[in-house]
C-alpha cells in the first residue's frame, strides 16, 4: 500500500496526510493500524447476535478511525450503519455489512 | 500567558488508538503528551499528574468509564477542576452536555486540521492560566473578598450596571487589629477575619452591594443605601463576640452616604475612611458618617500638613514647659520639667498638639517636628543653666519613629554635647505601646542610649498593654503613669487600686513613679500617700511659656 493506491482506492489522502503532519509514513502506519484492528468482524458478529447496542458502539469507533484517516469509502458505508444503528432500527443489515466487507477487503489487498 | 518557554503537559484520553496516535502525534509538535484508554485510567493519571497537567483532550464514548463520568468527577473536585478540558466528539448533543459539565471546548470528529487543534489548545491551556492569575490577584486568599483593586474595579462595572441606585460606601475596621495578631496569636487574628468576612458577604449577598478588602485590618463595602448600617454593625460585633469570646473586639465604621457617583471609587471609599477614622479615640460612637464636619476636617488637615515647613520656619511652634515636682519631701520641690509643643497657628490660632501630632504621626513628618522640640529644648535648658544656674532636666518625647532612626544616637549626642549638657539632663520618654509594638528593637535602642548616659521615661504607663513578664526586662529609669488612672483616684476604687499596682511594679522595678494630671489637691494628698515619687499637672501648675518657667525656676530657687 502507498499513498497512491489508497487515493486510487478513494481516500482523500491530501486531508489524511494534512492530518498527520504530512508525514506519509505515520499516515500509512495509521492506516495498517486500522485495519489490523479488524473491527469489521467485530461489527459483524455483533449484528449477528442481534446486540444492537454493542454494535452502535463499534460502528461509531469505526466511523471515527475511518474519518480521521480521510478513507472516504470505508467512512461513508460505516457511517450509514451507525446511523442506522443509532435508532437501534430493526433490519436487515447483511447488504450493508458484506458492502463494508467487500470494502475492507479491497483495502487490505492494496 | 505565565511562561510561553515551558513545555505544557497535555493528556489525550481516546479509547481508538487510532485516534490516539494521530491526535499525539499532532499535540506532541508542541506539548509533551500523556496517554489514556479509558476514563479510569485518565481518572488515574490525572490525580497523579494533576500538579503538571495544563490540559485534558477527552473523548466522550468510552467503553470503560465514558468521558462525561470523568468530566463529572472533575467537575465536582477542587483541584482537579483547575485542568481544562476539551471535550473530542462527533456528536452535537454531546457539546451541550459537555460545556455544563465545565469543559472548555471542544474538537469535532473527524479531527479538524492540526494547526486549528493546536491553536485551541494553546488558546484554552492560556485562558485557564489567565484566570488563576486573575482569581490570585482578585480576591483576597484568606478571606476570598475582592482585593482592593478589584474591588474598586467591581465598583464601576456595579454603577454601569445599577445606574439609579442610591450608594453607600462603607468601610468597617477592626481596632488595634495588630494588638489581637500579637496577643492571640496570627491564627486567631485569621480566623476573625474570615468570620468578619463572611459576615459581610452574607449582608452584600442579600443586598445590593460589592464587598472587598482594605487594608490588613479594614473591609470596604458598597452597598444600596440604608439606614440599617449601626445596626447590622452591632449584629456583627454581637455574632463575633459570641464567636471569639475571649477577646475585647471593638469594630468601627465610616459610612459615605448617598456616595457622588461622579468621583472615582477610590474617593467615596477615601471619605468613608475618613469618617471611619474620626472614631479612631471614641470608643462610644462606632459609626461614623461622612458629612461636612468631616470634610471640612479633611480640608482642615491637608492645610496644616502644608503649612508645617513654614511654621517650623516662622517658629510658629513654641515649646512650653510642665513642672514636675517632687513630692517625696515635705515641701514639694521642681525637679524637672516635660517639653510640651504649643502651634499658634496665624490663621487658626492656637492648636492643640492633640489635633496634629497623631495627623502628623501618620503622615510621616512627626519626626521633623520631634527634632525641632529637642533642639529648642536643649538650647532652653542651657539657657536656665547659665541665668539661674540650676540645672532642670526636660524631657521631652521620642516616638516611635525616631526609635527606627540609626542616626537617634548621634542625633541626641549632638544635641546634648552642643548646648553644653549632659545626657542625663535631657530626658527622653518613649510611650508603652511603643514597646509592645516593637519590644526587641525599643529594647536594643534603649539599652544603646542608657549606656550613654540618656535616661528613659516610660511614658502612659497602663494603656499599652505590657506584659508583667516583659516589664521585669525592660530597661527604665521612671514610669509616667497613664493620665485616666489619675482621674477618678479619689472616687473610683478601681482606680485607686491600679495606681497601687502601678506603684507596686514601680517599687519592683526600683523606678520612680511620676503621676501626669494631677488636677485637684485631693489628688495630689491621696497620690502623696501611696507613694507616688513625682508629680505634674494642673494642681501645681500648668504648661508654661518659657519665659513663665524661667520666672518659676526664680521663685523655687
Amino acid at each position: 500500500m502507498n499513498i497512491d493506491s489508497l487515493k486510487a482506492y478513494g481516500a482523500d489522502t491530501d486531508e489524511g496526510l494534512a492530518r498527520c503532519m504530512n508525514m506519509a509514513d505515520f499516515y500509512l502506519k495509521m492506516v495498517n493500524m486500522a485495519i489490523a484492528e479488524d473491527k469489521v468482524s467485530v461489527l459483524r458478529s455483533q449484528l449477528e447476535q442481534g446486540d444492537l447496542d454493542a454494535a452502535f458502539e463499534t460502528a461509531h469507533a469505526m466511523k471515527g478511525v475511518w474519518g480521521n484517516l480521510s478513507v472516504t469509502p470505508m467512512y461513508d458505508a460505516v457511517s450509514r450503519i451507525t446511523e442506522l444503528l443509532r435508532g437501534r432500527t430493526q433490519t436487515d443489515y447483511s447488504p450493508l455489512m458484506d458492502e463494508i466487507s467487500s470494502l475492507y477487503d479491497k483495502l487490505k489487498a492494496l | 500567558m505565565i511562561n510561553s518557554q515551558i513545555r505544557r503537559q497535555v493528556l489525550v484520553v481516546e479509547d481508538e488508538a487510532v485516534n490516539r496516535e494521530m491526535l499525539g502525534f499532532i499535540v506532541c509538535r508542541d506539548y509533551d503528551v500523556l496517554y489514556a484508554e479509558n476514563g479510569r485510567q485518565a481518572l488515574d493519571m490525572i490525580r497523579e499528574h494533576q500538579q503538571t497537567l495544563s490540559l485534558i483532550l477527552l473523548d466522550i464514548l468510552m467503553r470503560e468509564m465514558n468521558g462525561y463520568e470523568v468530566l463529572e468527577m472533575m467537575h465536582n473536585d477542587e483541584e482537579l477542576k483547575r485542568i481544562p478540558v476539551i471535550v473530542l466528539t462527533s456528536e452535537k448533543e454531546a457539546e451541550i452536555r459537555s460545556f455544563q459539565l465545565g469543559a472548555v471546548d471542544f474538537i469535532p470528529k473527524p479531527y479538524d486540521m492540526p494547526e486549528i487543534i493546536l491553536a485551541r489548545v494553546r488558546r484554552s491551556i492560556e485562558l485557564a492560566e489567565d484566570k488563576v492569575i486573575i482569581q490570585e490577584a482578585k480576591t483576597d486568599s484568606l478571606t476570598n473578598l475582592y482585593s482592593k483593586a478589584f474591588f474598586f474595579n467591581s465598583v464601576s462595572l456595579f454603577d454601569r450596571y445599577f445606574t439609579s441606585l442610591d450608594m453607600d460606601a462603607v468601610i468597617v475596621d477592626i481596632n488595634r487589629f495588630h494588638l489581637i495578631n500579637d496577643l492571640y496569636g496570627r491564627k486567631v487574628g485569621d480566623d476573625l477575619l474570615c468570620a468578619i468576612s463572611s459576615y459581610i458577604s452574607g449582608i452584600v449577598g442579600t443586598t445590593k452591594g460589592v464587598a472587598g478588602r482594605y487594608g490588613s485590618n479594614a473591609f470596604c463595602i458598597y452597598i444600596a443605601h440604608s439606614d440599617e448600617h449601626a445596626k447590622r454593625l452591632s449584629d456583627m460585633s454581637d455574632r463575633l463576640n459570641e464567636l471569639f469570646p475571649d477577646i475585647r473586639l471593638t469594630l468601627r465604621a465610616g459610612v459615605y452616604e448617598y456616595a457622588d457617583r461622579s468621583l472615582a471609587a477610590e474617593m467615596r471609599f477615601d471619605r468613608a475612611a475618613a469618617a471611619c477614622s474620626r472614631n479612631r479615640s471614641s470608643y462610644s460612637s462606632l459609626l461614623s458618617v461622612y458629612d461636612d464636619d468631616v470634610h471640612n476636617k479633611e480640608l482642615y488637615d491637608e492645610r496644616l500638613i502644608m503649612d508645617m515647613d513654614r511654621a517650623m520656619k516662622e517658629k510658629q511652634f513654641a515649646v512650653w514647659y510642665q513642672p514636675k515636682f517632687d513630692i517625696r519631701g515635705d515641701v514639694p520641690r521642681l525637679t524637672s520639667a516635660e517639653a510640651l509643643i504649643r502651634w499658634k497657628h496665624p490663621e487658626y490660632g492656637m492648636i492643640s498638639p492633640g489635633t496634629f501630632i497623631p495627623l502628623f504621626e501618620q503622615h510621616g513628618l512627626v519626626q521633623k517636628l520631634d527634632h525641632y522640640v529637642w533642639a529648642e529644648t536643649a538650647a532652653q535648658i542651657r539657657q536656665w543653666k547659665e541665668t539661674s544656674g540650676r540645672s532642670i532636666p526636660v524631657s521631652v518625647k521620642v516616638s516611635r519613629v525616631d526609635i527606627n532612626d540609626e542616626k537617634l544616637l548621634d542625633r541626641l549626642k549632638d544635641i546634648t554635647a552642643s548646648n553644653g549638657l549632659s545626657p542625663d539632663e535631657f530626658l527622653l520618654e518613649i510611650t508603652e505601646s511603643a514597646y509592645t509594638d516593637n519590644s526587641s528593637q525599643i529594647v536594643g535602642c534603649v539599652n544603646d542610649l542608657r549606656d550613654h548616659g540618656f535616661r528613659i521615661e516610660m511614658d502612659d504607663f497602663g494603656s499599652g498593654y505590657s506584659s508583667l513578664n516583659m516589664l521585669a526586662d525592660l530597661p527604665i529609669d521612671a514610669l509616667k503613669m497613664d493620665m485616666k488612672f489619675i482621674r477618678n483616684i479619689s472616687t473610683k476604687e478601681k482606680d485607686r487600686r491600679l495606681v497601687e499596682l502601678v506603684l507596686e511594679i514601680a517599687r519592683f522595678l526600683g523606678v520612680p513613679v511620676i503621676a501626669e494630671g494631677v488636677e485637684t489637691e485631693e489628688q495630689y494628698l491621696l497620690l502623696k500617700k501611696m507613694g507616688t515619687d513625682i508629680i505634674q499637672g494642673y494642681y501645681f501648675s500648668k504648661p508654661l511659656p518659657a519665659e513663665e518657667f524661667s520666672a518659676l525656676i526664680e521663685r523655687e530657687s
